[in-house]
């Protein structure tokens, strides 16, 4: 019986006993469920808090760490940066439309709880092949989602990436990330400051929706997952909308201790979180919370995860005008309960105290577990490819692969303007925001190649990061700070927690000698269908700074006769490629290796260069190597290039090898010698590659294709799969 | 000269029209909460912003439209004042009865946010003044419900009085189908009212103001400074400050 209740939430015998030693007695019911959705991997992170740590967290940007429910940097001016990313992925493999939407809504109020205004959005999304009509549906629904969400809030949806593999076909991933902006002077944090402050809750009602998602997020997706519909949330951007710019009213008249928002776990989350930074206890009655259902239970209330709902502290004396500023919004704040000097989370329904636990056991002294982590052993092969025959067909094909091709048909539902601050919006590596009331920019990207790190967890990890800060070099950023998520399968298996391990390795070691300490983040555990996991996949979402936003360069070839010089070297390494993947049908191999120095050495010096005020154009090379780095240059102007591929590696590595550390430059022909100079004289290997101009991308004797052919090929490959 | 920015709850442009007006035009400006009983006489132009009013539920522009505050827009218009609807502020005019037609869903059933060409079929209006008959220009599109309808008879009054403002059109300023991103009827983007002083169109020109930002063009300017070109005539602002 007992063994069966603790099943339902998700315990274990061991963890029961532990509440029993914590309690000194039993748990009830109520009590039992607490502990089910705090204990949860999803809340306490019981798995992984051990590796987490070995990640860099610390550096002078930093304003505020992991642990609240946003990071924040200094970006100068008295302002900060707020970050975050999180997943959705168990619910939007049930529920694509309100999984996605629910998703970004949770992640836009970790920002605003912070005190800071989101001025974008980003969303990172795994999927399987485009070829199976259940992967177009469960696509298409998640676009509409996220863009129906975001679009009604006036938060744009400015970058991201989308990535096709079979290894998501049960289990896609839904990660979506939010950026603000705050006075540095004015963040709040979802502390409250002394006993007997008063708890609110405000916003939506409290619903029967979303009970236990946090312990549904815990586990395997399984056939009957269906079942779990129910675990869902439904969201309401409108209310959301309100909630936003109510909150940030009351920041700006300064009328909170803290604010928290009610994600995962719902009031239970909350309550005891906000008390545990607090070192207080807290009193909540249910019988005070407003409800949209009849005759809901007090467990029903403590985990209902109903969106759209926020924990708010008045300051003392201030109660009157919080209710006042939300009643203007049109929005319900009942007084639940408040702080107190205690140490425990009292549930009350009136006068019936219906559970009392220990703050810190919910909190602090959940369970943590070391879990055994074992490599395969396997050593990845290096992989030769032989030369295609016709190496323009090929070159064509590529262009199609949805994993290449222009993400048009999913940025152009996403209002990504809306805002005016969008300098350069979706479609290219990184995004480049304004920051209102300065001059300066705010670049910002999310990147993670599952299929490196499903080959080499190590490598992968470090490519997810130097990727991320090449596409912020890209727009002529230093790379700032990071927020990450983490998507892995079941941590109870061991070559699983050697995945996870590895790639936090690789991370941490990027991390910190790029100096962009993670602030923020989230581990997605269980990303398993029939005891298949996906691909270990991390993703980064990285924010980095350009000092004058005027500087900014336009990607591509804008004019004629510029000097185009490919910096950084190609090797044979072709393992992992997306040419390996699409025209091939392989994904394996020893994929692309990164030496951390060179890595460095290239970015230093491109950023040198911008700074020095030499280049018109960066383009990072990355999937596709240097042919689609050539190819999306053309796409920005309709411009085309003449080029010689100079190497000794037969042409199709050249063009396609995905080899790190390079990046496609542009200058004027006047300052091609300069360039040339100053990277020879850093040692970083360089070539000058040939020439923008015509109507076509032209390699002499290897292939030449007009411009518009390849743009039509490669804009529309994705909606000629799915519908305009 | 004082531009007035309504408030709904779920506007979500209103905050880039006050940046346009006030921060890139130096003109005052203030936003009027939907909720407040105002005289709107010191105000000069009023702008319905964009986003979500109400959250779009029942219809976009539904339940704004029977906001109080709006009759005394409509009091504002019937004196003469001009009233700019821009997107989601276009369907509150439509409900409102203050443009003629409705709008349905995109034909493609999407939300369709990108850069589009837009000709100029009326250049004397408050509006366009300072654009030119057939000239072509461009401004971002966001919107899902942007699918104009309007009856055969509606129409051809419509065209006889020359109330069809703007339509979508290709670079070369062809009215073709291509070009009609969301299906409206004979490509229309905006109209305007039989007086010529309240204007609805669904493109963003609050968004097409400084080359920074948008599609690098400035063409949204264009609007707002015809507007003020009005007051410089009749002698309320001083002539060196319409941009």
């Amino acid at each position: 019986m007992l063994e069966k209740k603790l099943k339902a939430l998700g315990l274990t015998g061991g963890e029961y006993d532990t509440i029993c030693s914590y309690l000194g007695r039993e748990p009830n019911e109520l009590e039992m469920a607490l502990f089910g959705v705090m204990w949860s991997e999803h809340c306490s992170y019981k798995s992984s808090r051990d590796q987490l740590k070995k990640l860099p967290q610390d550096g002078p940007q930093v304003v505020q760490g992991p642990g609240e429910n946003a990071g924040a940097v200094d970006i100068g001016d008295g302002y900060v940066a707020v970050l975050k990313i999180e997943s959705h992925n168990h619910p939007s493999a049930i529920e694509p439309y309100q999984g996605a939407a629910t998703g970004v809504g949770g992640i836009v109020r970790d920002i605003f709880t912070m005190g800071a205004r989101p001025i974008a959005i980003l969303n990172s999304l795994r999927f399987g092949s485009l070829e199976e009509k259940k992967t177009r549906q469960l696509f298409t629904r998640v676009v509409k989602g996220i863009g129906d969400y975001g679009n009604c809030i006036g938060v744009p949806t400015v970058g991201g990436e989308v990535f096709f593999s079979t290894s998501y076909r049960e289990n896609p991933l839904v990660n979506a990330m939010c950026v603000g902006i705050a006075r540095k002077d004015m963040l709040v944090r979802a502390r409250a400051q002394r006993g007997e402050s008063t708890v609110m809750v405000v916003g939506a009602r409290t619903g029967r929706d979303g009970i236990q998602g946090a312990s549904f997020a815990s586990c395997e997706l399984t056939q009957n997952s269906s079942d779990d519909r129910p675990a869902v949330q439904v969201g309401d951007p409108f209310m959301e909308k309100l909630l936003l710019e109510a909150c940030l009213e009351l920041r700006e008249k300064d009328l909170v201790e803290g604010v928290q928002d009610l994600g995962a776990a719902g009031l239970t989350s909350a309550a005891s979180e906000v008390a545990s930074r607090s070192g207080l206890g807290m009193e909540i009655d249910v019988e005070k919370v407003p409800l949209r259902d009849e005759n809901m239970s007090a467990m029903e209330i403590m985990l209902s995860e109903s969106q759209e709902r926020m924990l708010v502290i008045p300051r003392e004396g201030c109660e009157v005008e919080v209710v006042e500023t939300f009643l203007r919004w049109g929005l319900d704040a009942a007084v639940i309960g408040q702080t107190t000097e205690g140490s425990d989370l009292i549930v009350r329904e009136g006068k019936t105290i219906k559970g009392q636990v220990p703050v810190d056991s919910l909190v602090d002294k959940a369970p943590r577990y070391t879990r055994s982590a074992q490599g395969t052993g396997k050593k990845q092969e290096q992989i030769k490819v032989a030369e295609p025959g016709d190496i323009g067909e090929v070159f064509r094909k590529i262009l199609a692969s949805p994993n290449l091709a222009s993400k048009r048909w999913v940025y152009e539902q996403y209002d990504h303007m809306v805002g005016v601050n969008t300098v350069w919006g979706p479609g290219i590596g990184a995004a480049l925001l304004r920051v209102p009331g300065t001059k300066r920019g705010l670049a910002m990207t999310t990147d993670g190649n599952g299929r490196y790190c499903f080959l080499d967890p190590y490598v992968g990890g470090i490519i997810a990061v130097m990727e991320a800060a090449r596409n912020l070099v890209s727009m002529g950023a230093r790379p700032l700070a990071v927020t990450d998520c983490l998507n892995f399968g079941s941590p109870e298996k061991p070559h699983i927690y050697w995945q996870f391990k590895e790639v936090l390795r690789g991370m941490a070691l990027a991390c910190q000698k790029l100096n962009t300490p993670i602030v923020s983040g989230n581990v997605s555990f269980y990303n398993e269908t029939g005891g298949q996991a996906i691909f270990p996949t991390p993703v980064v979402g990285m924010i980095g700074l350009l000092e004058d936003i005027n500087q900014h360069l336009v990607p591509g070839f804008q004019e004629e006769n510029l000097a185009i010089i490919l910096l950084g070297e190609t090797f044979d390494e072709m393992g992992g490629s997306e040419y390996l993947a699409f025209i091939e049908g392989r994904e394996e191999g020893k994929p692309p290796q990164v030496d951390i120095a060179r890595e460095m050495a290239a970015q230093e010096a491109v950023m040198e260069a911008f700074e020095l005020g030499m280049l018109e154009n960066i383009q990072d090379l990355s999937e596709g190597g240097l042919a689609l780095a050539l190819a999306e240059m053309t796409f920005t102007a309709g411009m085309g290039a003449q080029v010689e591929l100079t190497g000794k590696l037969p042409p199709h590595v050249q063009l396609f090898s995905e080899s790190q550390s390079r990046f496609l430059l542009t200058c004027s022909e006047g300052n091609l010698k300069q360039v040339m100079d100053f990277l020879r004289e850093k040692d970083i290997p360089t070539q000058h590659l040939g020439w923008s101009g015509g109507d076509s991308l032209r390699i002499k004797g290897v292939l030449d294709v007009p411009v518009k052919e390849m743009e039509t090929i490669w804009t529309n490959a994705m909606a000629n799969q799915l519908g305009y | 000269m004082k531009f007035g920015i309504v408030v709904f709850p779920g506007s979500n442009c209103d905050r880039d029209c006050f940046w346009a007006t006030s921060n890139i035009l130096g003109h005052p400006s203030e936003f009027i909460w939907h909720g407040d009983d105002r005289d709107l006489s010191s105000f000069d132009i009023l702008i319905l912003p964009g986003g979500f009013s109400y959250g779009d539920y029942l219809r976009p522009g539904a339940i704004a439209a029977l906001s109080p505050l709006m009759e005394r827009v409509r009091g504002f218009a019937g004196s003469g004042g001009l009233v700019l609807g821009i997107c989601n502020g276009f369907h509150v005019l439509l409900e409102m009865g203050l443009l003629p037609g409705a709008m349905l869903p995109n034909r493609n059933l999407k939300f369709i946010c990108r850069d589009v060409n837009i000709r100029v079929e009326n250049a004397s209006t408050p509006f366009t003044s300072k654009l030119a008959e057939g000239q072509v220009i461009s401004l971002p599109i966001a919107h899902g419900l942007g699918n104009y309808y309007l009856d055969q008879q509606e129409l051809k009054v419509l065209n006889r009085e020359k109330r069809i403002v703007l339509r979508y059109c290709d670079e070369e300023g062809n009215i073709v189908d291509e070009a009609n991103h969301n299906g409206s009827v004979e490509n229309i983007a905006g109209v305007i009212n039989p007086a010529g002083n309240v204007f609805g169109l669904m493109p963003h020109p609050e968004r097409a103001m400084e080359a920074l930002v948008g599609p690098q063009r400035e063409d949204g300017r264009a609007f707002f400074a015809s507007m003020l070109d009005v007051f410089k005539e009749r002698g309320v602002l001083d002539a060196g400050k319409e941009t």
